[in-house]
Parts: structure tokens; C-alpha cells; sequence
């Protein structure tokens, strides 16, 4: 599974009513951390098919970014029916990254 | 298990240097990285001082490194080394996945920035405390803003946060800043800044996020300031810890080397921002990186 872009529009479909975990990430382009995070995104995401993993673009939708309290980014936000049950902030590792998605 | 020449712990600029340098020199080696290669540069939007760029950002400069030190061979890991063990000239580092054996080994960890040590600091990370004043400034448009420290490193943040944020409390514990007069000037000029000094953050108080701090003199008076976001710019703390046995640290955790990078014990090597030095530049971890290899190589090659 890719990690799927949503915006404002798709978010509450893709995520907060979401059946399965979500792991949404909040990026932006000039963000080199961010950068450095996608693939591994990508690569745990084809791993692990019990979670969804989402990239939201803080710049496109700054009124997510506000109301999910994002001040620092890469933050990762762990979603389980509707719900934030943890969260992670700054460039983490692989191992990291599975651990916090299989919580 | 096999036995490589050289394993550089650490993916950043100066390890990956070294393995440039190590593996032109065709010796077998292994990169050990905790996180993603590219070390703290990944974090600086525009360098503009190293040589060949005018402008390059420190995630193409991270990517660049990293491809020439894969397409010269180097093998990369990441996994975090977590301790060094010697037997006269082998040396085995272990991870959480396992351990690895080499003759030489070259130490580039850098560095991590330093904390207040508030009992909730951690927790406020990403939700108003940060070190990293052009990662997160734009997320404090028009906020009240507070950063902590007396060097460089935090009078350029205050001045980079003074165009974003509404209000920026300067706070430091002394009455003179060791950073650049010129930057002192700059801020003074600028009337959205406030200096606090002689003053120390003592307390984060949180709602949601960051509310405000408590904000002790010297003089043991305390007050509240409003804030949404703290930047903390009191240093930098290298990450050492887990060598301490095979080099020598200084009381911050500088690893002591010769100008040659090498340590206390033959056949290890320090290089960049956790060796004690004067300059911790990106050209000068580069330039580490190098000497260490040569080093290394040499060390190969007498024993």
C-alpha cells in the first residue's frame, strides 16, 4: 500500500472514519527531515498492510495542521477510530516508524 | 561473520566522507546509521558556504553524499550502534540487530540539541517547544514566541522568528550575549524583540500545547510570560555516551583526539561535530571525515 495524499476534502473519510489504524503524516516540501521520512513512509507501508499510512502537506491545508496542533513537522499522528492515540515528531527510523505503527 | 576494513558509525557528513575516502582507497566498509543518512545539515534549508555551491539545500547536499558514497560501494545499515568492544586489533560494534566486526573504526556521531531538562519538555515537543527555529518558525505566524540561550545559534533565531512571530522574547542567563555584536544590534533595532536577561526558563505550563513559561532571574524573582512556542538554542550535546570507553570525553562529551582524529585506543577515530575542536562547520565534519579515513587506512596498512 502507498501512502495516500489527502487533503481537508478527504480527510475525515480517510482518517477519522478509517477501519484500520492510521499513521498521518505532516509534511512540507521544504522540510528536509520530511523528505528524508517519505520513503521509509513508503517502504513500511508496502510491509505493513494492516495500517494506512496518509501525507498530509501542511502548507496545502493549514487549517488541518491547526487543527490537529502541528507546530513542528515531520509529526507522524497515530489515529484509531477517530481518535489520536499517540504521536511522533521530528526524523525517526525504520524501527521506530513499526514500532509506533503496530502500538 | 565477515570482517569489513572499516565501520564509520554515524551517516552524516563526516562519516560519509570518511567512506567516500575509504572506499577509493578500496577498503570494505560499513556504514552504521541510527536514523537516516545526512546527519543534522538535512535540517538547514540553504548552505551557502561550502565550497563548489552558491546555494544548495542540506537535503540535496544529504542525497548527493549519500549516492556517491552507495555507488563507491559503501554498505549502509541503519541501525543504531549502541557500544564498541576491543580485542587487541578487532573491534566488534553492536546494535540492537547485532553486532559487527572491523579492524578500524571511525566514530561520527555528531550531535544533538541540548535540553532544558524541564520535567515536561519532552512532551511539548511538537506541540510548542522546538530546536529548530527555521524548521518550525512558520508555524508561529503572528505568535508570541520566546527562544532560550546566548549564542549565535540563538540570536539568529530570534532574528529569523522577529519576521514571523508577533512578539519575540530574547531570554538569557547573563547580561551579555557570547554570539555576534552585529546580531545584538540587529535585534536591539527591532521592536517586536524583548530581552529578558540575567533569567533562566525554570517552568512550561501547558493546556493543549505550549501556554506559557515561568521565567526565573537570577535574582530568584519569577514571572509568567504568554507564549505559543519556545525555541531552546543553549547548545549542542555530542553523542558519545556509548564510546566513553574508547575514547576520552571531556566533561561535555567532546571526544579528545589528535589532529589526526585518532583516539586514545589504535585504530579508532572520531570525526566531525563530536570531536573536540574549535570549528563544527559542515566543511570542517567533511574534512574530519577525511583525515579519519586516512588515518584509518594507514592503520590498516601497519598492522
Amino acid at each position: 500500500m502507498a501512502v495516500k495524499k489527502v487533503t481537508s476534502d478527504t480527510f475525515e473519510t480517510e482518517v477519522l472514519k478509517s477501519e484500520k489504524t492510521v499513521i498521518a503524516d505532516f509534511n512540507a516540501d521544504w522540510c528536509g527531515p520530511c523528505k528524508m521520512l517519505a520513503p521509509v513512509l513508503e517502504e513500511v507501508s508496502d510491509e505493513l498492510s494492516e495500517v494506512k499510512f496518509v501525507s498530509i502537506n501542511v502548507d496545502d491545508e493549514e487549517t488541518l495542521a491547526e487543527d490537529n496542533d502541528i507546530s513542528s513537522i515531520p509529526c507522524l499522528i497515530v489515529f484509531k477510530n477517530g481518535e489520536e492515540t499517540n504521536r511522533s515528531v521530528g526524523l525517526i527510523s525504520k524501527d521506530e516508524l513499526i514500532s509506533l505503527a503496530k502500538e | 561473520m565477515s570482517m569489513y576494513d572499516i565501520i564509520i558509525i554515524g551517516g552524516g557528513p563526516a562519516g560519509l566522507t570518511a567512506a567516500v575516502y575509504a572506499r577509493r582507497a578500496f577498503k570494505s566498509v560499513l556504514v552504521l546509521e541510527a536514523k537516516s543518512c545526512g546527519g543534522q545539515i538535512i535540517n538547514t534549508p540553504d548552505i551557502e558556504n561550502y565550497p563548489t555551491w552558491e546555494h544548495i539545500s542540506g537535503f540535496d547536499f544529504a542525497t548527493r553524499l549519500t549516492e556517491q558514497a552507495k555507488i563507491l560501494g559503501t554498505e549502509i545499515k541503519l541501525e543504531r550502534a549502541t557500544d564498541i568492544k576491543t580485542d587487541g586489533e578487532i573491534k566488534t560494534v553492536f546494535t540492537p540487530h547485532g553486532s559487527y566486526t572491523a579492524r578500524a573504526v571511525i566514530i561520527a556521531t555528531g550531535s544533538a540539541p541540548r535540553k532544558l531538562g524541564l520535567p515536561n519538555e519532552n512532551e511539548l515537543i511538537g506541540r510548542g517547544v522546538s530546536y529548530c527555529a527555521t524548521c518550525d518558525g512558520n508555524f508561529f505566524r503572528k505568535k508570541k514566541v520566546a527562544v532560550v540561550g546566548g549564542g549565535n545559534t540563538a540570536l539568529e533565531d530570534a532574528l529569523y522568528l522577529s519576521d514571523i512571530a508577533n512578539t519575540v522574547y530574547l531570554i538569557h542567563r547573563r547580561d551579555e550575549f557570547r554570539g555576534e555584536t552585529s546580531t545584538v544590534q540587529k535585534l536591539k533595532e527591532r521592536e517586536n524583540v524583548s530581552f529578558v536577561l540575567n533569567s533562566s526558563v525554570t517552568a512550561l505550563n501547558a493546556e493543549k500545547g505550549l501556554k506559557s513559561i515561568e521565567v526565573t532571574s537570577n535574582s530568584g524573582a519569577a514571572s509568567t510570560i504568554e507564549v505559543s512556542g519556545l525555541f531552546v538554542a543553549v547548545g549542542r550535546i555530542p553523542e558519545t555516551r556509548s564510546f566513553a570507553a574508547v575514547a576520552e570525553l571531556d566533561d561535555i562529551g567532546y571526544a579528545a583526539s589528535d589532529e589526526n582524529c585518532r583516539t586514545k585506543t589504535p585504530g579508532i577515530f572520531v570525526a566531525g561535530d563530536n570531536r573536540q575542536k574549535e570549528v563544527r562547520q559542515l566543511v570542517t565534519a567533511a574534512a574530519d571525515g577525511a583525515v579519519a579515513a586516512a588515518g584509518a587506512i594507514k592503520y590498516l596498512s601497519e598492522n
